[in-house]
């Protein structure tokens, strides 16, 4: 059988983890191709809404990137984030859905590593939890 | 809807990892793509023209470029959509290089990955919808907040550039913790001396408006259009018409302690803080005076010829609107009195270095002769501690307060110039003088002036008859050392004043872990605040010595002219808009300043 491959996105803010995964390229880090990134301007901005959506409409996992507490380009941003992904991982668990699907990590532009790393954990992560079935829906546009 | 798909190769640094042609041959397939092609280089000018020609020839609304980093080439691409008069926000860019090709070699999952990306764009191309840029007015004044040194020549500085500035002191005289100091290191000319004919043009400048005794209570609106609220608390003294003549010390029956030769001499309730003050006019002030509510003597007001005398003065309130701010509020020393093994505020010879900064000056309670607090004896040694709450993580502060080895180093120099056969100690845990001539000044204190310096921390001050007991180790040696003296001289470490913490609350300004306003950038925006249009200068953004502090405040007016001397300025188009059907209205971004969301808000 041929290895599960999950499917990952990523949700980066602007400022901090974004910058971080472009140094991760341009210091040539490799890691595993599994997280599509998509850019929001703050962690903050995240809807709980997107980490449902992107696991219902065929995302294994996600991840969510803000920058480092205190280091929030509009202060509180990743407060913000930090509180509702955490409601959001107990109701996620309330309906059968691993928690751990969803992972937040702080990683600042300064950070390739950092963000190389987190990737391959997640992803591994990821591998072990198995696909995503629970919810399913068609990508209407 | 027209779509245009770019994919770029960078030479080999995407096509290596990237297989660019499958790419581009499977995004014609998907919804609304017109054309999709692959160039080399499509950054360069060739490149650009390339997609040029394509919005002329395929009618095209909307672009995504699959190629570097938005941060490389956003910009240069949206000038791309501009010139052929389409929206420069209608641009997705896909980063298949830093976030692909060089962070995988597969090239079968890098193919794969690119595509899913690209497919994402394509579709989110499709919801785009043009962004219009925002222009706004600018009000041409400036606000700076706090009027010691730094304050002071921010203001000057704005104000020679043409602009109308306002001051805003807190207390009754503008120059700060400098009008206290006596001499300055390291060339030690008397910081009065250079300090008050800035003052004085501070007041006679047509462009300044200067604002003594008040304090900013709100401030609202954005860059170039600040909305700000002054509290002006009343002097009780008419400022225009105090002539300083001082007829109404002799008859003013109540003594207080002078603040700003740090208690150390009496002054009456009515009062100059020294003779160089500005604004140069007396002021009463309310908690010692007899005369304000209830209305108990009015002596001063009958011997005072101008009539300037006003005890019904009331607080106002003022309203104006600037186009920037510099905030300049400047430190407070750290309240010694926590190390309680140093005995500061119980031993009477134990004193601050702010303390001696007064006892030294000519102009301070003992007209320059260096006299010990407890019984006015000239001291025959003096030990200096340094780091006195600095670089002491477990206990107090944690960081190096940067001037006071200088500072140190100046009082023991201070001394031994005026107390010749005299013996000064420092007692140090790492010297500090990186600063231009600051190491030949500490060469010159240890070598020439015969200034001891010992290497270690002081564990205990005591007091011993009349004498002061100082116990600590030679970390060199690694001796414990005994020693007696007749005054000890605290090197207080520098926190962000009350000012300072109460303005970066009122505006929203980000503060660090330990309280000093957070620069936008370390390094690159050093007097920048993350919010637009407010600046910042001096010891509010951390210690600092003189010639920092007054570099950084001509750095913030440089920076704050620059909005002042546009006439409208743009404001980026991708901000935050409030959605209508989900919004409350409980007004608490309001209340909380979110300056971005208001502008869109009804
Ligand atoms: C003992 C000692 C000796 C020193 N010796 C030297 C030396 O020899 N050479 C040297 O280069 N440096 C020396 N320094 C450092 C020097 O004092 C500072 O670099 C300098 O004074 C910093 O100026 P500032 O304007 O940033 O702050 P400050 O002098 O603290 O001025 C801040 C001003 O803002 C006002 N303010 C505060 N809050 C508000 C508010 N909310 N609204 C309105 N106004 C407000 C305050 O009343 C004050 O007038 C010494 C410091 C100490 C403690």
């Amino acid at each position: 059988m041929e290895e599960f491959e999950p499917n990952i996105i990523g949700f980066l803010c602007n400022w901090c983890s974004y910058a971080g995964a472009d140094l991760a390229g341009t210091s040539r880090i490799q890691y595993p191709p599994n997280v599509k990134i998509i850019k929001v301007m703050c962690s903050g901005r995240i809807n709980p809404m997107y980490v449902v959506n992107a696991l219902q409409q065929g995302a294994d996992g996600v991840l969510i990137g803000g920058c480092h507490p205190g280091d929030c380009h509009y202060s509180r941003g990743n407060y913000l984030a930090r509180r509702r992904i955490a409601v959001m991982k107990r109701l996620l668990e309330y309906i059968g859905i691993e928690p751990e699907r969803v992972r937040m990590t702080w990683v600042s532009a300064a950070e390739g590593r950092k963000f190389a790393e987190v990737v391959e954990e997640v992803t591994e992560d990821i591998k072990k939890i198995g696909p995503m079935k629970k919810i399913r829906r068609e990508n209407v546009w | 809807m027209k779509i245009g798909v770019y994919v770029c190769e960078c030479g080999s640094n995407i096509a290596s990892t990237v297989d660019v042609d499958k790419i581009v041959e499977e995004a014609k397939d998907l919804p609304n793509v017109a054309v999709s092609r692959v160039y080399k280089y499509m950054c360069s000018d060739p490149g650009q023209e390339l997609i040029k020609n394509d919005i002329d020839e395929y009618n095209l609304d909307k672009i995504v470029v699959a190629a570097c980093s938005p941060r490389m080439h956003e910009a240069t691409f949206r000038s791309v959509l501009e010139d052929k008069g389409l929206n420069p926000y209608v641009l997705e860019i896909v980063n298949i290089r830093e976030h692909v090709s060089w962070v995988n070699s597969d090239k079968d999952k890098g193919t794969e990955k690119s595509m899913a990306l690209l497919t994402g764009a394509v579709y989110r191309s499709a919801l785009m919808k043009p962004l219009e840029r925002k222009k706004v007015g600018v009000i041409h004044t400036a606000l700076v907040i706090g009027g010691g040194i730094a304050g002071i020549q921010a203001a000057l500085d704005i104000a020679s550039m043409g602009y109308k500035t306002t001051l805003v002191e807190k207390t009754s005289s503008i120059g700060g913790k400098m009008s206290q100091l006596d001499k300055t290191f390291p060339t030690l000319d008397c910081s009065q001396c250079i300090l008050s004919p800035k003052m004085v043009e501070v007041n006679r400048h047509p462009n300044i408006k200067l604002l003594s005794l008040s304090e900013v209570v709100a401030v609202d609106g954005y860059v170039g259009n600040f909305k700000v609220k002054i509290k002006r608390n009343p002097r009780y003294v008419i400022e225009d018409k105090c002539t300083l003549c001082g007829d109404c010390l002799p008859v003013c029956p109540v003594i207080a302690h002078d603040e700003y030769n740090q208690g150390f001499s009496p002054r009456k309730a009515i009062y100059i803080s020294y003779p160089q003050a500005i604004p140069a006019s007396f002021i009463i002030d309310p908690d010692d005076c007899l005369g304000i509510n209830p209305l108990i003597c009015t002596k001063c007001k009958e011997v005072c010829g101008p009539e300037a005398i006003d005890f019904d003065m009331q607080p106002e309130i003022i309203e104006k609107e600037f186009g920037a701010i510099v905030v300049a509020t400047g430190y407070a020393p750290y309240p010694i009195e926590n190390i309680g093994e140093y005995g500061y505020g119980t031993i009477h010879d134990v004193i601050s270095g702010l303390d001696y900064e007064r006892i030294v000056s000519a102009s301070g309670p003992t007209e320059g002769k260096i006299l010990r607090p407890s019984d006015g004896k000239i001291p025959e040694t003096v030990v200096f501690i340094h780091c006195a709450g600095s670089r002491d993580p477990s206990k107090h502060l944690p960081y190096c307060s940067k001037i006071c080895c200088m500072y140190s180093t100046k009082h023991a120099l201070q001394y031994k110039h005026v107390v010749h056969n005299g013996t000064a100690i420092n007692f140090y845990i790492d010297i500090r003088t990186a600063g231009k001539d600051y190491e030949e000044f500490y060469q010159r204190a240890a070598e020439e002036d015969k200034v001891i310096y010992i290497r270690g921390k002081v564990s205990e001050v005591l007091e011993d008859g009349d004498q002061i007991l100082i116990k600590g180790v030679d970390t060199l040696s690694g001796e414990t050392v005994e020693l007696h003296a007749d005054m000890v001289v605290l090197a207080t470490g520098i926190t962000p004043s009350e000012g300072t913490k109460e303005m970066a609350s009122l505006m929203n300004l980000a503060v660090d872990i330990n309280g000093f306003i957070r620069e936008a950038h370390p390094k690159l925006k050093p007097v920048d605040t993350a919010i637009a249009g407010i600046f910042i200068a001096g010891t509010a953004t951390g210690p600092k010595d003189i010639p920092d502090t007054v570099s950084q405040a001509s750095g913030a007016a440089s920076k704050a002219c620059g909005i002042l001397s546009q006439d409208e300025l743009e404001i980026e188009a991708t901000v935050a808009i409030v959605d209508d059907s989900l919004c409350l209205e409980v007004v608490a971004c309001v209340l909380k300043r979110a300056h971005i969301a208001l502008l869109r808000c009804k």
